[in-house]
């Protein structure tokens, strides 16, 4: 926790403490720890100087400032309609099949979530999907399994 | 009879072009009345979709009285089918960076900003290099301005203007009433011009080659050319520059896949074209184009004869039932209702005649939803509904 407040202070140095900076120091924290906690959130708020409210309200507005815990590597397929129609649901059924957790949640090990998400920009090369930043294009069961495999040796 | 152009490509965009700084400082040396009035004569409209005059929305900034001014290009391209934005911003950034100091020069805004869509963080490295590289530029002529990346965290609806600047302000991302409009009121309550990648990445053209070579191109209402972001059933996937104002017969027979059912014009928000309407379609903004003229902001998804156009429906409501940003009860409830309405009438839990219900909801929606993703949930829906209506049913 300490860490975290460490994390916050740093970024509020960084950004500044005016509204207007609250997504670059959410958006930072979630960088560094993949989720925002209840703790986080009321942290953010003193140092920013905002009702808490405020904060959780802004945060839980945007898909991607989790506010459930995460795991290491956060893996987010995108399910609008052209990858749907090439195959999303084939990678979607592999990557449950490889790592033996559902939509939503979480591996055991902390190390992989596993999450759908809304049209990436990616549909000349669909299906498509991000693990954190990283983007993988034209994926087939087979290529999302050799995919998967580097990041679980990882 | 069809009175629009045959498919015509062009190359302005993505040409290779390594004169940035020679376009730039001879840009800003011009009178900056007639730098509007050339821009306003090239007849570009917003490349976004809405399709705004461009030289309108940049004199009626130049006008403002604010004491200080700001651009943003916005690059939070989340429309369904749309991909061009970030092609521009890896290929051809400093024509986007350009462009943005031509307008803050034009304006007399000297800080600007990027709204990058969060899917595209690992475009942000590059882009901070190009912006370096500009702005050292731009300390070296003397010209003072300053261009700062903002990130977005996915959500859609901060692609509408001035959802952008309420989450540049560190809100939720609620779209404002209008007006004020963002020239007058945006960002910081300051004088703001908000221009999508694209138009951005025109207008470096318009300044480099003359009004005149862009207004040529494209047909009347529609000049100049656009990208297409093209996806779907189609053996040639991806991006490509075309004069305006094509029919959409000549597109498919391009682009299909000679079995192309239905085309998505516009993305999610936009409007589902059935095979036989192509021939009197046209790709381009309102005008006098016979027929129908649809505008887009550049996607293109093709659907062939395998694909049910119930799911393709089903798909498009619970991204808008997702992304609705909550704020106003007709498009918060709407788009939940239109799902689990559409959902009744297939299991036959409703009559099909119930369609007809959720056609006046979305009729509702469309005059009294705030903002654009409320009232154009209709377009698709409508479209759709209409066209393929036994599909909705068995």
């Amino acid at each position: 926790m300490n860490q975290t407040n460490e994390l916050i202070t740093e970024l509020a140095n960084k950004y500044g403490r005016n509204r207007k900076n609250l997504l670059p120091v959410l958006q930072g924290v979630v960088e560094q720890e993949k989720f925002l906690s209840d703790d986080t959130m009321i942290e953010i708020a003193r140092e920013l100087d905002l009702p808490a409210a405020e904060v959780y309200g802004t945060a839980t507005f945007y898909s991607f400032l989790e506010y459930r815990k995460m795991g290491k590597y956060v893996i987010r397929i995108c399910k609008t309609i052209t990858c749907a129609m090439k195959g999303k649901n084939q990678i979607l059924l592999t990557i449950q099949d490889m790592l033996k957790i559902g939509v939503g949640e979480t591996t055991t090990d902390k190390k992989f979530s596993l999450l759908q998400t809304n049209c990436l920009g990616w549909c000349h090369k669909a299906p498509a999907m991000l693990i954190n930043d990283e983007v993988y294009t034209e994926l087939t069961p087979e290529t999302v399994r050799v995919i998967l495999t580097e990041y679980i040796k990882k | 009879m069809s009175t629009s152009y045959n498919l015509k490509r062009a190359d302005f965009i993505f040409r290779n072009e390594n004169d940035w700084e020679k376009i730039l400082i001879r840009t800003i040396k011009r009178d900056k009345q007639e730098l509007i009035n050339e821009l306003i004569s090239s007849e570009l409209k917003g490349r976004g979709g809405a399709g705004f005059p461009t030289g309108l929305k940049w004199k009626l900034a130049s006008e403002a009285s604010s004491d200080q001014k700001y651009v943003i290009c916005n690059a939070d391209e989340g429309e369904p089918g749309t991909f061009k934005d970030r092609e521009i911003l890896t290929k051809v950034p400093f024509k986007v960076l350009t462009a943005m100091g031509i307008c803050g020069f034009i304006t007399g805004a000297t800080k600007a900003f990027i709204y990058l869509r969060g899917e595209y963080k690992f475009l942000k490295t590059d882009l901070e290099k190009a912006i370096d590289e500009f702005e050292y530029y731009c300390k070296e002529i003397d010209f003072d301005f300053k261009i700062e990346i903002f990130m977005g965290s996915g959500a859609y609806i901060c692609g509408e203007e001035t959802a952008l600047m309420e989450s540049m302000e560190g809100k939720r991302g609620e779209p404002r009433n209008k007006p004020p409009f963002p020239t007058h009121k945006g960002y910081m309550e300051k004088s703001t011009i908000i221009n999508n990648v694209e138009t951005l990445a025109h207008t470096f053209t318009i300044f480099k080659h003359g009004a005149k070579k862009f207004y040529d191109l494209g047909v009347q209402f529609s000049r100049g050319t656009k990208l297409f972001s093209v996806s779907g059933d189609t053996p040639k996937p991806g991006i490509y520059e075309l004069e305006l104002g094509m029919s959409l017969q000549d597109f498919v027979d391009e682009f299909g896949d000679g079995d192309t059912k239905a085309v998505q014009v516009g993305g999610a928000s936009g409007f589902l074209v059935p095979r036989k309407r192509f021939n009197e379609t046209a790709i381009g903004f309102k005008g006098k184009l016979s027929g129908i003229s649809l505008p887009t902001g550049g996607s293109m998804m093709l659907f062939n004869s395998t694909r049910s156009m119930f799911n393709v429906l089903d798909n498009y409501l619970e991204f808008f039932r997702e992304e609705s940003c909550g704020q106003c009860t007709p498009c918060r409830v709407g788009c939940q209702q239109l799902l689990i309405g559409i959902k009744a009438v297939k299991q036959g839990a409703k009559p099909a005649n119930y369609l007809d219900k959720l056609l006046k909801l979305t009729e509702t929606m469309q005059y009294t939803a705030k903002c654009g993703l409320g009232q154009s949930v209709a377009n698709s829906f409508s479209s759709i509904v209409e066209n393929f209506r036994e599909e909705m049913i068995y």
